[in-house]
């Protein structure tokens, strides 16, 4: 009796929940598993929050044995000395010029190309794909060697355009816009096309307004990656007013500052914060984009 | 008033419009030609000069033994065949990168996977919070390799460090972790699989949610176990997208760099100086031509564990 009685409240319950449609006990979600995926999302989340606690401390707190849990004395010193001390206003302005350009860049070729691919037939269309798949494949590694020779030759070293102009337009933008606006009825293209409309001007003002989706996708992930990029422009950056964010950062983490660490500290929030706000505001469009290219 | 006026006429045009298709081929088709490669043009211009003439221009200096001085002369750089190769392989410093690198692949590969899988299928099972779950467990990727790797080093510190704090509490004494040549490389990868799974839990989840609800339902029906669900339904519906997972993991960690250049400068004693980094080094002691060899056997590596991989988890798809 008492089981009946307690049995019953417990389903009316559940029958409110819309995922417990699909019915199944399996299916209703333990507590235990709450804790352990909570818990996980604790230790990911630590590494942040000590980076920015510590950053707020005083050197000497900094370097403390055992370490103060919570600053004794909270201090914006450390930022402080990046700013005016060091040049990260500069450093912050040319990561985001790059990251901007490369971003915009990314934006227009690649969709024009993905339209070519997914709608239009031409010749050598085929072989442009397998061409352009292939070289996701390449690490970067690979180039950089040549592209220093070539950038050095045409007077672009140590210069921020000499940043920008290899990743302008890249193989994965081309991949992304092409799945999507495959994914696009024909009969659009048609149907402007017997209204008179030119092949161009069908895909400016038929087929790009509809890519917002896609474009917001790729736009913020060519963002990220640009903005955290560190090995290309290591290699062109000569002098400091050259550098971007996380190649300051890493040559001063390995330089003479390498055991400043309320300093190195700083520097990381200022190189994360911006993405990890960019990201939270805008993760809809990113889950979307991961799906989107992992699983057609 | 307009919209019953011009309806009638589109799909009359439109009928014969697709069925004159293959017998007006030339004018369209040539437009459209005109129009696809206009539309590919800029890509194709920035690409061939920046990616794909390096790619083999880094080929072709691979056969060479051009230098840093011969960028002005290059009427001094002589064609050595096989000579870089050669000598990479005989390179006890290449060796070692060699097996590190691999050493990084074989470790942080199944790691990122099982603890990307394991998170995937909980958060699959919860019905609440998994837009926070989600979001969370992804935060790292976002972030910048180079400045997780200041905090992590800060993470590792011998005295002080987060790490050998916590485990002072159960009494146990940290290692100097990025001090060790046995620790220091499997400490650059557990920060790697905390930086990278949430990519692959994301990739996971969306494969998850094509595995039909009928097909798991049936199974519990017929009295199916929790694991024997998993093994003998999600894990081989799965295959596909864990296929995808691996290559595109062990892509990205045979190129592994940033994160030992920061924490460690590939020490102590090389035990983290990773294929990338030593092509790094070389191009910065001016050897283009050994350097960019280097990077080609990279590449090749690149190109074999994906064919491994293909084949070694793509069977079943293939047999059926």
């Amino acid at each position: 009796m008492t089981v009946i009685e307690t049995e019953a409240p417990q389903r009316a319950a559940t029958k409110k929940a819309p995922a417990s449609r699909e019915g199944g006990a399996w299916r209703r979600t333990p507590a235990w598993l709450y804790a352990v995926l909570l818990g996980g999302l604790f230790l990911v989340v630590v590494p942040f929050a000590w980076m920015l606690v510590s950053s707020l401390k005083p050197e000497a707190e900094v370097r403390a044995v055992p370490p103060t849990w919570w600053p004794e004395t909270v201090t914006l010193e450390n930022y402080d000395r990046l700013f005016t001390g060091l040049d990260f206003p500069t450093y912050f302005m040319n990561s985001a010029i790059v990251a901007l350009a490369v971003t915009a860049g990314n934006m227009v070729f690649c969709s024009m190309l993905g339209y070519a691919l997914a709608k239009l037939d031409f010749p050598g269309k085929k072989a442009l794909f397998a061409i352009v798949l292939g070289t996701l494949m390449i690490p970067g590694v690979v180039t950089f060697v040549p592209l220093f020779v070539l950038t050095t030759k045409i007077g672009l070293s140590n210069t921020l355009i000499g940043m920008i102009l290899p990743f302008l337009a890249g193989p994965f933008g081309v991949f992304l816009m092409r799945q999507f606006i495959q994914s696009l009825p024909d009969e659009l293209i048609q149907a402007a096309r017997i209204d008179g409309a030119g092949e161009l001007r069908i895909f400016f003002s038929v087929i790009l307004p509809l890519c917002g989706p896609a474009l917001a996708t790729l736009g913020i992930l060519t963002f990220l990656t640009s903005w955290n990029n560190f090995l290309w422009p290591l290699v062109v950056a000569q002098t400091e007013d050259k550098y971007t964010l996380p190649v300051a950062l890493a040559l001063y983490a390995v330089g003479q500052n390498a055991t400043q660490y309320g300093l190195l500290l700083a520097g990381s929030v200022v190189v994360v914060l911006p993405v990890l706000a960019v990201f939270l505001l805008l993760q809809r469009h990113i889950m979307q984009g991961i799906a989107m290219t992992g699983i057609k | 008033m307009s919209a019953p006026t011009s309806s009638p006429p589109a799909p009359a045009t439109r009928a014969p419009e697709g069925g004159t298709r293959s017998r007006h081929v030339d004018p369209t088709r040539r437009q459209q030609a005109v129009a696809a490669w206009m539309l590919a043009l800029p890509f194709v211009l920035l690409f061939v000069v920046f990616s794909l003439g390096p790619v083999l221009a880094s080929l072709g200096m691979s056969f060479t033994d051009m230098k840093r001085t011969d960028i002005r002369n290059p009427f001094a750089v002589e064609f050595v065949g096989i000579d870089n190769y050669v000598k990479l392989v005989q390179d006890p410093l290449f060796r070692k990168v060699t097996l590190n690198t691999l050493l990084y692949l074989l470790l942080g590969v199944p790691l990122t996977m099982a603890v990307a899988l394991v998170v995937a299928l909980g958060i699959n099972r919860v019905e609440r919070l998994k837009g926070l779950l989600r979001v969370g467990y992804y935060l790292p990727v976002v972030t910048s390799i180079v400045a997780v790797s200041v905090v992590w080093k800060f993470l590792y510190r011998d005295n002080g460090g987060l790490f050998n704090t916590v485990l002072g509490w159960v009494g146990i004494d940290g290692p100097g972790w990025l001090d060790s040549t046995t620790l220091s490389l499997p400490a650059l990868v557990l920060m790697a699989v905390w930086r990278n799974f949430g990519t692959l839990m994301v990739i996971f989840l969306a494969g998850l949610a094509t595995i039909p609800q009928e097909v798991a339902e049936a199974a519990e029906v017929d009295g199916a176990t929790g694991w024997s669900r998993f093994r003998y339904i999600t894990l081989p519906m799965l295959r596909p997208t864990l296929l995808f997972g691996a290559v595109i993991t062990g892509i990205g960690y045979l190129q592994f760099f940033e994160e030992a250049f920061v924490m460690t400068k590939g020490g102590p004693l090389d035990s983290t100086r990773s294929a990338t980094y030593f092509t790094f080094d070389q191009f910065g002691f001016g050897n283009y031509g050994y350097a960019a060899a280097a990077s080609y056997l990279l590449f090749l590596a690149v190109v074999l564990l994906t064919w491994v991989q293909f084949r070694w988890l793509g069977e079943r798809e293939a047999k059926r």
